[in-house]
C-alpha cells in the first residue's frame, strides 16, 4: 500500500473521493479550504464554490436527499451562517450519505472568534466525529458517510486548524463507486412543520441508537497501559480522556498513561467512560476548544477530572502547554529571550501591489469612521493605516454602518469586499436602503476571495473547477436594490478613488463606490502577463522626499544613500508609487533605461 | 533512532513552507515516520511563517509540534525570524543555522532603529550554537536571491542524516522543470556553505557528511529564474 505525506484536508479530500463521494460544496475559510480545493482536481466529483455556506449546506442536503454521497465544508463561524439548515436536516434525515466538515480554529490563527462546533452538533442532535492525524481525516470521510446512511443523519467531522494543515503519512486506496440511492418524495417526511412534528420522536430515537453505537465503535477506544480493565483505581493512577490532535499531544507528554481516545465525541458513550473513570484515581480531560467531554463527565457524575481548570479554555494546545499544566518536567530549561531583546512583531501587510492601499490612505485622511468587514482589508485596521473602526463577522459593516449612522454618526464609511458582499452583503444593502440610509458604501472589487487564497466567487466569472461561468454585474445588483449613486474607479488612481469616496460622502442619500482592480495574486496579474515592466527609481531624479514610502508598498527599501529602490522582483507595476512622486523620479525600467 | 526536530522559519513570501516541505518529503523518502505542520492564512502576507518538521522511527512521531527546548535545528531565512523560534533549541545540542539576512518589519513605527541587528552575538552569549550563512548573498550570485531558500535547506541537508540521493530526488521530483537545474545547484551550494562555515558541526547522534567540500570558491552565477 503506497503511504504519501498529506494534510490533514487533502487527506478528507482523498477520503471523499475513495468513499465515491459525486458532490461537494463549500464556501472558503480557513482552516478548511484545501478541502474542496484539492477535491476539485478528481474529474468524478462535482466540487463547487457557493456564495455562502447557507447556500452551499442547502446545495448538499439537496444532493444528499436526491441519493449522492456528499460532502460539505465550511469553517466553524460558517456553520453560523449555515444553522438554520443545519438544525432541520436530521428531522427529515438523509438519504445518500452527508458528512459536514466544521473546521474549529483554536487559537484564532485566522478567525474573529473562538468557537467549539460540537455545541452546534449538540443542539443540531448531529454525530460528531473527531480525527486526530492525516490518516484519520481520510478514515473517517468513509466512516461517516457510512454511518450517515445507515442513521439517515448528517454527520459533523469537526477538525483544527492544527489538525487541518498538518501533514503525516497516509496510506492511500481506490475509488469505490457508489450509486445514487433512490429518492421518492415524501412529504410527510421532507416537508411542512405539521409533519415535523411526527419526524421530531424519530430524532431522539435515532440519539439512542446512536449513544449504543458509541459504546462499541471501534473510533472509541482505550489504550490501556499503566492501568487495568476493570480493576479498581489504584492510588496515584492516572488515566486520560481525549480526543482530536490532542491525542497526540497526550501521546507524546504522557506516554505511559491509559488513554480513551474518543473518535465519536457525539454522542458519548457513557457507560465506557463511566468505567474508563473508574479505574484511574485522577483522570485528565484534553479536549480543544469548550468542555465538551468534561461537562457530559460531571453530568454523568464522575468527579475524579482535571479539565479546563488545568489545561484552559482559550486558545491552543501544544504539548508544551499539557506538559506544564500536569507539571511534567520538560526534558529541557525553558529559555524566553523575548524579556532580554526587542523580538519585534512582524504583522501581516498588504500585498505588494495590493489595490486596497489607495482606499484606506484615503479613508485615513478623511478621518471618517469606517465599519469594516472580513478580508484582506481587515489589514485596514492596522497601522500605518488604522483606519478600519470595526469588524465583526462577514456582512457586518453595512448594517453596522447603518446603525452608527442612527446613532448620530453620519460621518460614516462601510467597507466590504467583492466575495463579502456576495457572502452576505446584498440583504444588508437592500436593508439600508430601503430603510432610509445616506450610507456610503465601498466595494473593493478585486474578482477574487483574497484573504483565503484567491478562489473564485459569483463576481470572478469562473468556477472552482476553472470553467467559465456567468459573472454577476457588480454595480447592476446595487442598482437593483435602489442605490442611485453608483460610481466605478480604477483602484490604482489614487486621485480618483479620493474624488469618488469624497463625493460619495457629500450625498444625502445611499451612495456607492466601487473600486476596482484583480488581485495582484491572480495569475493573470502577473507581469509577464499583462506585458508590463517593473518600476525603478533614478536616482538622478530623487530628491528623497520620501513619498513613495508612505505608500507603504514592501517593494520599496532604501539604499546605503538613502535613496528608495523597489524590489524589480516583486513590483507589480501597480504604479502608485510614480503617482506621488513629485519629481517622476519613477517610472518602468524600460523607459529608464 | 531519536526523533529530529526541526524549525523553519522566514517572512512570508520566503518560501520557509517549500523547504519543510521539501524537509519532510526526504525524510519520508528515507523511510521514515514524518510529521509536519504549518498555519496557512493571514500570516503569508508578509507576516512571520513557520514550519515544524519531526522525523523518526515509524509510528514514533506522535505531535507535529516541537515542544520548546527540544528543536535539533532551527532554520531562519531571516534574522529576527531565526531569533524568534531560537528559544526552541535544546540549548545543548541545538544549532541556529540563520541567513544572514535582515528584513525589517515593512509595518512596524521605526522598525528600522528598533530591529534587534545583534541578536546573533545575544544568543551566542546565550550559549547557543549560532551559523550565520550569506544564503541571499550567494542565491544572488547564483543569479537569484529567492533561492535563499534552497541554499539553506542545502545547508541544513549537510547536518541530517537523510542521504544526499534523497534529497535530490525530492528537489526533483518538486521543483518545476524550468527552475530545476538552478534549485538543485542552489542546494549543492548550500551544501557547500554549511561545511565551510560549519565545522565543526554535526547533530548528536547524527552523521555530518563526512569531510567536506573545501573548494566552495566564487560561486559560478547561474541564468536568473525565479520559482513562485
Ligand atoms: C462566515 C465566514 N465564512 C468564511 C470566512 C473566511 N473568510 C475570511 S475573509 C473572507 C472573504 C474575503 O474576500 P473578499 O471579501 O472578497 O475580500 P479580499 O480578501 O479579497 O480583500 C472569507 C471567506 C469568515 N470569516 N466567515
Amino acid at each position: 500500500m503506497t503511504k504519501q505525506l498529506l494534510s490533514g484536508n487533502e487527506a478528507i479530500a482523498r477520503g471523499a473521493w475513495e468513499a465515491g463521494v459525486k458532490f461537494a460544496s463549500g464556501y472558503p475559510g480557513t482552516p478548511s479550504t484545501e478541502i474542496l480545493e484539492n477535491l476539485a482536481k478528481y474529474p468524478e466529483v462535482d466540487a463547487q464554490w457557493s456564495a455562502n455556506e447557507k447556500v452551499a449546506f442547502e446545495e448538499g442536503m439537496g444532493a444528499a436527499i436526491g441519493g449522492l454521497r456528499v460532502l460539505v465544508t465550511m469553517k466553524m463561524v460558517g456553520l453560523n451562517v449555515a444553522a438554520d439548515p443545519f438544525m432541520v436536516f436530521p428531522y427529515a434525515g438523509t438519504n445518500g450519505g452527508f458528512v459536514l466538515i466544521s473546521a474549529d480554529d483554536p487559537g484564532m490563527h485566522s478567525s474573529q472568534n473562538e468557537q467549539d462546533n460540537r455545541y452546534l452538533a449538540l443542539m443540531a442532535k448531529v454525530p460528531v466525529l473527531e480525527p486526530s492525524d492525516a490518516q484519520e481525516c481520510k478514515d473517517y470521510i468513509e466512516f461517516g458517510l457510512e454511518l450517515s446512511e445507515a442513521h439517515e443523519t448528517p454527520v459533523m467531522m469537526r477538525t483544527t486548524t492544527r489538525l487541518a494543515h498538518h501533514k503525516g503519512l497516509v496510506a492511500l486506496g481506490d475509488r469505490v463507486e457508489v450509486s445514487r440511492k433512490e429518492f421518492t418524495p415524501d412529504v410527510k417526511r421532507f416537508s411542512v412543520p405539521i409533519y415535523r412534528k411526527l419526524r421530531r420522536p424519530e430524532v431522539e430515537k435515532r440519539l439512542e441508537r446512536l449513544r449504543e453505537f458509541a459504546e462499541s465503535t471501534p473510533i472509541n477506544r482505550v489504550e490501556w497501559r499503566a492501568s487495568q480493565p476493570g480493576a479498581a483505581a489504584a492510588k496515584g493512577s492516572v488515566g486520560v480522556v481525549t480526543s482530536g490532535i490532542a491525542y497526540q499531544y497526550v501521546r507524546e507528554v504522557m506516554p505511559a498513561a491509559s488513554v480513551f481516545r474518543l473518535g465519536l465525541t457525539h454522542p458519548l458513550p457513557s457507560r465506557s467512560l463511566i468505567e474508563f473513570c473508574a479505574a484511574h484515581e485522577t483522570v485528565y480531560v484534553v479536549e480543544e476548544g469548550e468542555a465538551f467531554i468534561e461537562s457530559h463527565l460531571a453530568a454523568l457524575g464522575a468527579t475524579n477530572m482535571i479539565g479546563k481548570s488545568a489545561f484552559g479554555v482559550i486558545g491552543e494546545y501544544s504539548p508544551d502547554r499539557i506538559a506544564a499544566a500536569i507539571a511534567a518536567t520538560p526534558t529541557a530549561p525553558m529559555q524566553d529571550f523575548s524579556k532580554e531583546i526587542a523580538m519585534l512583531p512582524r504583522p501581516p501587510m498588504f500585498c505588494v501591489g495590493c489595490g486596497h492601499r489607495t482606499v484606506f490612505d484615503v479613508l485615513r485622511q478623511l478621518k471618517v469612521t469606517v465599519a469594516g468587514d472580513i478580508g484582506c482589508y481587515t489589514m485596514g485596521a492596522l497601522p500605518p493605516y488604522e483606519a478600519e473602526h470595526t469588524t465583526f463577522c462577514m456582512g457586518a459593516s453595512i448594517g453596522t454602518a447603518f446603525g452608527l449612522e442612527r446613532a448620530g454618526h453620519e460621518r460614516t464609511v462601510a467597507i466590504i469586499g467583492d466575495s463579502t458582499f456576495v457572502h452576505a452583503g446584498i440583504p444588508a444593502l437592500i436593508d439600508a436602503v430601503f430603510n432610509g440610509s445616506g450610507l456610503t458604501l465601498v466595494i473593493l472589487d478585486n474578482s477574487t476571495t483574497g484573504m483565503t487564497g484567491q478562489q473564485p466567487h459569483p463576481g470572478a466569472g469562473t468556477t472552482l473547477k476553472g470553467k467559465p461561468a456567468p459573472k454577476l454585474d457588480l454595480e447592476a445588483m446595487v442598482r437593483a436594490a435602489g442605490v442611485k449613486q453608483v460610481q466605478i474607479v480604477d483602484t490604482w488612481q489614487r486621485k480618483e478613488v479620493g474624488r469618488a469616496i469624497r463625493a460619495a460622502l457629500l450625498q444625502g442619500e445611499p451612495s456607492v463606490v466601487i473600486a476596482r482592480g484583480p488581485c495582484m495574486r491572480l495569475p493573470e496579474m502577473k507581469l509577464s502577463e499583462r506585458a508590463a515592466s517593473p518600476y525603478v527609481v533614478d536616482e538622478s531624479l530623487c530628491t528623497k522626499c520620501d513619498a513613495c514610502f508612505k505608500v507603504w508598498c514592501p517593494a520599496i527599501t532604501r539604499t546605503a544613500e538613502g535613496f528608495p529602490i523597489i524590489d524589480t522582483l516583486d513590483c507589480t507595476a501597480c504604479t502608485v508609487c510614480a503617482q506621488v512622486c513629485p519629481t517622476e523620479a519613477i517610472g518602468p525600467v524600460d523607459s529608464r533605461q | 533512532m531519536d526523533t529530529t526536530n526541526l524549525i523553519f522559519a522566514g517572512v512570508g513570501g520566503q518560501g520557509v513552507l517549500l523547504i519543510a516541505e521539501l524537509t519532510a518529503q526526504t525524510a519520508v523518502r528515507a523511510g521514515h515516520d514524518v510529521k509536519q505542520t504549518e498555519v496557512h492564512g493571514v500570516s503569508q502576507r508578509g507576516g512571520s511563517v513557520e514550519s515544524h518538521v519531526r522525523f523518526g522511527d515509524a509510528n514514533a512521531v506522535h505531535s507535529p509540534l516541537v515542544r520548546a527546548g527540544q528543536a535539533d535545528v532551527v532554520v531562519g531565512l531571516e534574522k529576527l525570524e531565526g531569533l524568534r523560534y531560537a528559544d526552541f533549541l535544546n540549548p545543548v545540542t541545538g544549532s541556529l543555522l540563520v541567513n544572514d539576512h535582515e528584513i525589517i518589519p515593512g509595518s512596524v513605527a521605526n522598525a528600522a532603529e528598533k530591529y534587534p541587528h545583534h541578536a546573533m552575538d545575544f544568543l551566542r552569549h546565550k550559549g547557543l550554537r549560532v551559523v550565520e550563512l550569506p544564503a541571499s548573498r550567494c542565491a544572488k550570485d547564483l543569479g537569484d536571491g529567492r533561492m535563499a531558500n534552497v541554499i539553506m535547506v542545502g545547508a541544513l541537508s549537510a547536518l541530517l542524516a537523510l542521504p544526499e540521493e534523497d534529497w535530490l530526488e525530492t528537489l526533483k521530483e518538486r521543483i518545476p522543470a524550468k527552475h530545476r537545474e538552478a534549485n538543485l545547484r542552489a542546494f549543492q551550494a548550500g551544501r557547500r556553505l554549511s561545511t565551510d562555515f560549519g565545522s565543526p558541526f554535526g547533530l548528536s547522534g547524527m552523521q555530518p557528511v563526512a569531510g567536506g567540500h573545501r573548494d566552495s570558491g566564487p560561486l559560478s552565477p547561474a541564468k536568473g529564474d525565479n520559482h513562485d
